[in-house]
């Protein structure tokens, strides 16, 4: 089971390292990141592995959630199959 | 890896678009609580919603939480009442109390069928519970009324539909300190569907499995925001545009309806695909039918833009949906949306140009405020029309029209939330009282020789 995590918003020092210290704090791996900064934008996508996550999802999400918040930032994790039913025929 | 850019666009679509799922409706079959007498039938109603839809709303917030994308609402769907009722006897407006009291339980948004079918005459129980819709809405929050009044095989019962005339009226009395709020969720149909999971029009048909989930989508935001992306090109790119975006919108309905299936363990039933508008300043149909190049919603050419949408918002989630039913297609409830709101305050939106809009797309005379002191004849000539363009056209057409008691022209009824608030609209008041007098029923039309 897989999960994505999308990171939008102001490029700061560490924000890599903060949403991947959730991620490693709950047993979550990540499989795959991509990310690029377009003007100051930060945009990050991460590939994670949730199969053995300590965590229901929805309490993941919401952790996500809090550190964008208070990081200022749009921080989502969604479960990948969002967007495989979206975009996969 | 999933593309990045399909990524962002479906985060776009949530955050910025308002994409949603609209609700989540469990239908649950009733008709194994009949009973000798109401007091029991009343019971096994409330333990049988209970057991079925305990989890629903936890279920809801889950799946929501997990994928990312808000599930409005939480809805039960249950049995026509009067179908129970004429069973169990008794006074019908205690099977809506029991429904109340069960919605309030289980925290869920509206429960729907508290509703009669009598497109083609009256059977037992079916005229005390359409006699008992006021005192039932005005005594219940969550209890959504239906009555079917018309069908393409049956014709249109007139009896019926001057019974629903004053009856419309009446719940807007009974309501009349709450914004007229009782109207607002009674429907009046012409071919209603079985397995419906939008409201005020939701309840669980006689051919449906005992319980079952359906899912309606919402969206036309995200449309629009597709359509702004191609201002020069020609209807057939906007087909196909809307098309693709209502495949994209279905396959998160059909995903979250077979999770909720699978997790509630309840047979799926089907998606309804209708784009169904909110009051929120961009998830609005009128706003679509703008953006194809209208000035206003309710100008010459609305009609044809509108057959262009409603038909691509089909084809496209069809195929995105494993099964689809209930409504499907664009809705226009005018309070609703607010691009509606906008074109019927300016005079542009007739309760006419409604009428031929409802030709070529989803529902009819959706959330419509018109003047309190409208006569009981011409809110029934209203709804004959519209069922006889829904059972000409083998399509369903539906009414719901809020009088608004104490209030004319001018003025306006604001009801909050997803029902919104809009001006009350001007009705033609030529009499069409002998005509509504003579009851009897419209025949069935023919069905070929169409033109």
């Amino acid at each position: 089971m897989r999960a994505v995590v999308t990171v939008v918003g102001k490029d700061m020092v560490g924000i890599l390292h903060k949403v991947s210290g959730i991620c490693a704090n709950n047993n979550v791996n990540i499989v795959e990141v991509s990310q690029s900064i377009l003007q100051d934008m930060f945009c990050m996508i991460m590939l994670t592995d949730i199969s053995k996550c300590d965590l229901p999802l929805t309490e993941l999400a919401d952790r996500m959630n809090a550190l964008g918040e208070e990081q200022g930032l749009s921080i989502h994790l969604m479960h990948e199959d969002i967007f495989n039913s979206m975009h996969r025929i | 890896m999933i593309n990045s850019r399909d990524i962002l666009e479906t985060i776009h679509m949530i955050q910025d678009e308002n994409l949603d799922i609209r609700t989540i409706t469990m239908g649950i079959s009733l008709l194994d609580c009949c009973s000798d007498n109401a007091q029991t039938a009343c019971g096994k109603i409330y333990d049988k919603i209970m057991r079925l839809a305990e989890r629903l709303v936890i279920t809801g917030n889950e799946i929501g939480k997990e994928y990312g994308i808000p599930i409005i609402n939480k809805r039960v769907s249950v049995t026509p009442i009067a179908m129970i009722a004429a069973a169990s006897a008794g006074d019908p407006v205690q099977y809506a109390l029991t429904l109340e009291r069960a919605s309030k339980e289980l925290g869920i948004d509206f429960v729907g069928g508290y509703s009669a079918l009598v497109q083609k005459g009256f059977a037992a129980g079916d005229e005390k519970l359409i006699k008992s819709i006021p005192e039932a809405l005005a005594a219940t929050e969550h209890v959504c009324a239906s009555v079917n009044i018309a069908s393409t095989k049956t014709g249109i019962n007139m009896d019926a539909v001057a019974l629903m005339g004053g009856i419309i009226k009446q719940t807007a009395v009974a309501t009349a300190d709450k914004n007229c709020i009782g109207a607002a969720k009674l429907v009046v149909f012409c071919n209603a569907p079985e397995d419906n999971p939008f409201m005020a029009g939701a309840f669980h048909g006689a051919g449906e499995p005992d319980c079952v989930i359906n899912v309606g989508v919402s969206g036309p935001g995200v449309v629009r925001c597709a359509l702004q992306k191609i201002p020069d090109g020609d209807l057939t790119q906007v087909a196909d545009v809307i098309k693709r975006t209502a495949f994209k919108i279905t396959r998160v309905g059909q995903l979250v309806a077979y999770e909720a299936a699978r997790r509630l363990h309840v047979p799926f039933g089907i998606v309804d695909l209708s784009l169904a508008p909110t009051p929120a300043v961009g998830d609005s149909v009128a706003y679509i039918l703008e953006e194809m190049g209208l000035q206003t919603c309710g100008a010459h050419g609305t009609t044809a833009a509108l057959a262009l949408l409603n038909d691509a918002v089909k084809k496209g989630g069809t195929m995105a949906s494993s099964h689809v039913g209930g409504l499907s297609g664009a809705f226009i409830p005018v309070t609703e949306d607010a691009g509606m709101v906008a074109a019927a305050r300016s005079g542009c939106l007739s309760i006419e140009k409604l009428e031929a809009m409802t030709a070529v797309c989803s529902v009819g005379l959706d959330m419509i405020v018109v003047p309190g002191d409208t006569p009981d004849d011409v809110l029934a000539a209203i709804i004959a029309d519209e069922a006889a363009i829904g059972m000409v056209n083998y399509k369903t057409t539906a009414v719901r029209l809020i009088p608004a008691i104490g209030k004319g022209l001018g003025e306006e009824l604001d009801f909050g939330g997803l029902l919104g608030g809009g001006p009350v609209m001007r009705l033609n008041t030529a009499s069409p009282a002998a005509f509504i007098k003579r009851g009897g029923r419209i025949p069935a039309p023919l069905q070929s020789l169409r033109n």
